[in-house]
């Protein structure tokens, strides 16, 4: 009951304030509003256009920043020579806030999707890479001692040791990467975009529809717990063995 | 000369080491080192902490590369350190069988599991077990290929003082059942007695073998502190003392 309370006063706070007439529609919805332009949304078929494009280029990027994370990290991680080569230059990149990168971006692949999909793929990457290389950097030398006695090959030290030790960084990474996707998606959207649930935020912005802006914000919310809570329940499954009081 | 190791069979020793030198940089931490372990012989390497005698260890499992001399040993090796050193992802019968190379390895995995005691324990974590468990864990996975030689590094150097008794009489019983030779590296002369057949002590810097006796015969305690260097208030007999370290 008591994690529900303050939600709960909230929901109150805000229906009071605007049936009221205290805070007038155009400042901000009412929840009754918000509800009805969400059926409304739903049934013109405009919410799943919106969310299935979000999505879409949510799971796009992380897949990408994904992938190329895993190739450059397990490079820095598991080479001096590469890491001499390229961590200076990839955390130098990682020194620059990220969205700085946009309007570089918006120049050469302009505004379209892969432009959109680069972004949210810029924001996924910078997290899984630092977590998988700091995951490979501090695998215990003592557990590769052990693989070494036992006389393992290079190929299956990796897959029967580093492989395994480095997982739990890297699903950390990974679940900090898909909040950070999700934060890209948003500057991605407003910037230019004519669907997605930053289109529904600019759109409602235009029109001064409040309503419209907190249906997005609110999908925006369901969006970020939803793969918050996947990627915990996928960190539960996988790399429940560790030791450790769950972050 | 560069340190090598074969499988030879028959009448070889356990193990065989000769001339054994490494240095860490100016620093000689032992030279000219000879050493042989019989078949199924038990030698505990006595020293303070810091006198080489890991090292040595080490050299002798593959694990550090010596500078001069030679080590043969005799078919599969196991090594236990002081710690565990278990696969915290894999439960422990998974860690037990990790080194299994084919089915009859893969077949002892039991065996091995209920020798050391822990057949009831085989589906837990490593996290899920007290040191005592770990460290039998570790030493069923060192059992695993049936190893001629088995190496042991301070094993009960991390438990508490009734884990250490226990532990101790269960490698002892371990060690006849299987037969096989052991090193036992450790600065307790309790684990040297209770353990070993012959009790070497290596002191010095560079580190020498100061002494070498039988146990029952020669290697009795007054005489393995003194070679320690320790002053035992009551010399040659039930001195409750260990080394310094």
């Amino acid at each position: 009951m008591g994690r529900f309370a303050v939600p709960l006063a909230l929901l109150a706070a805000w229906w009071a304030a605007t049936a009221s007439g205290w805070i007038k529609s155009y400042q901000l919805a009412s929840p009754r509003d918000v509800v009805r332009e969400l059926a409304d949304l739903a049934q013109s078929g405009l919410l799943w256009r919106d969310l299935g494009a979000s999505v879409e280029r949510v799971a796009l990027g992380f897949a990408i920043a994904l992938a190329v994370a895993l190739v450059l990290g397990s490079l820095v991680g598991g080479s001096r020579v590469a890491e001499r080569a390229l961590d200076p230059t990839l955390q130098g990149i990682r020194a620059v806030p990220s969205l700085a990168w946009v309007p570089l971006i918006l120049l050469w692949l302009g505004i379209g999707e892969t432009a959109k999909i680069t972004l949210v793929a810029i924001g996924a990457f910078f997290p899984i890479y630092v977590a998988l290389v700091s995951g490979i950097h501090g695998v215990d030398r003592k557990l590769v001692e052990v693989g070494t006695i036992f006389g393992l090959s290079r190929i299956a030290l990796i897959v029967r040791v580093l492989v395994p030790a480095t997982l739990p960084q890297l699903l950390v990474g990974a679940r900090i990467g898909l909040t950070q996707a999700w934060l890209f998606l948003v500057a991605a959207e407003l910037l230019a975009a004519t669907n997605g649930l930053g289109f529904l935020l600019t759109d409602g912005q235009q029109t001064s529809r409040t309503d419209e802006i907190l249906v997005a914000i609110l999908l925006f919310a369901a969006c970020g717990k939803l793969s918050e809570s996947g990627m915990r329940w996928l960190e539960r499954r996988l790399v429940g063995w560790t030791d450790t009081v769950p972050a | 000369m560069k340190s090598q190791r074969h499988g030879a069979s028959g009448e070889s020793p356990a193990a065989r080491i000769r001339g054994l030198r490494k240095a860490y940089g100016t620093n000689l931490v032992f030279d000219g080192i000879d050493l042989d372990v019989a078949r199924g012989e038990r030698v505990a390497i006595l020293g303070a902490s810091g006198c080489g005698k890991s090292t040595l260890l080490r050299c002798i499992a593959g694990l550090e590369l010596a500078d001069a001399g030679t080590v043969v040993t005799a078919g599969e090796i196991g090594l236990i350190f002081q710690e565990p050193r278990l696969f915290p992802w894999l439960d422990v019968r998974r860690n037990v069988a990790f080194p299994a190379r084919n089915d009859d390895e893969r077949a002892r995995v039991d065996n091995v599991l209920a020798l050391v005691g822990l057949a009831h324990a085989a589906q837990r974590l490593p996290k899920e077990l007290s040191g005592g468990m770990a460290q039998r864990a570790a030493l069923a996975r060192a059992l695993v290929r049936d190893p001629h030689l088995l190496l042991l590094d301070e094993p009960f150097a991390a438990l508490d003082a009734l884990r250490r008794i226990e532990l101790r009489a269960a490698v002892r019983e371990i060690l006849e059942f299987t037969r096989a030779s052991a090193i036992l590296v450790t600065h307790d002369v309790d684990d040297a007695l209770a353990l070993a057949d012959r009790v070497v002590v290596l002191a010095g810097s560079p580190a020498e073998i100061a002494f070498t006796g039988v146990v029952g015969e020669t290697a009795t305690r007054g005489a393995i502190l003194d070679a320690l260097g320790v002053l035992s208030s009551e010399p040659g007999h039930s001195a409750r003392a260990r080394t310094a370290s």
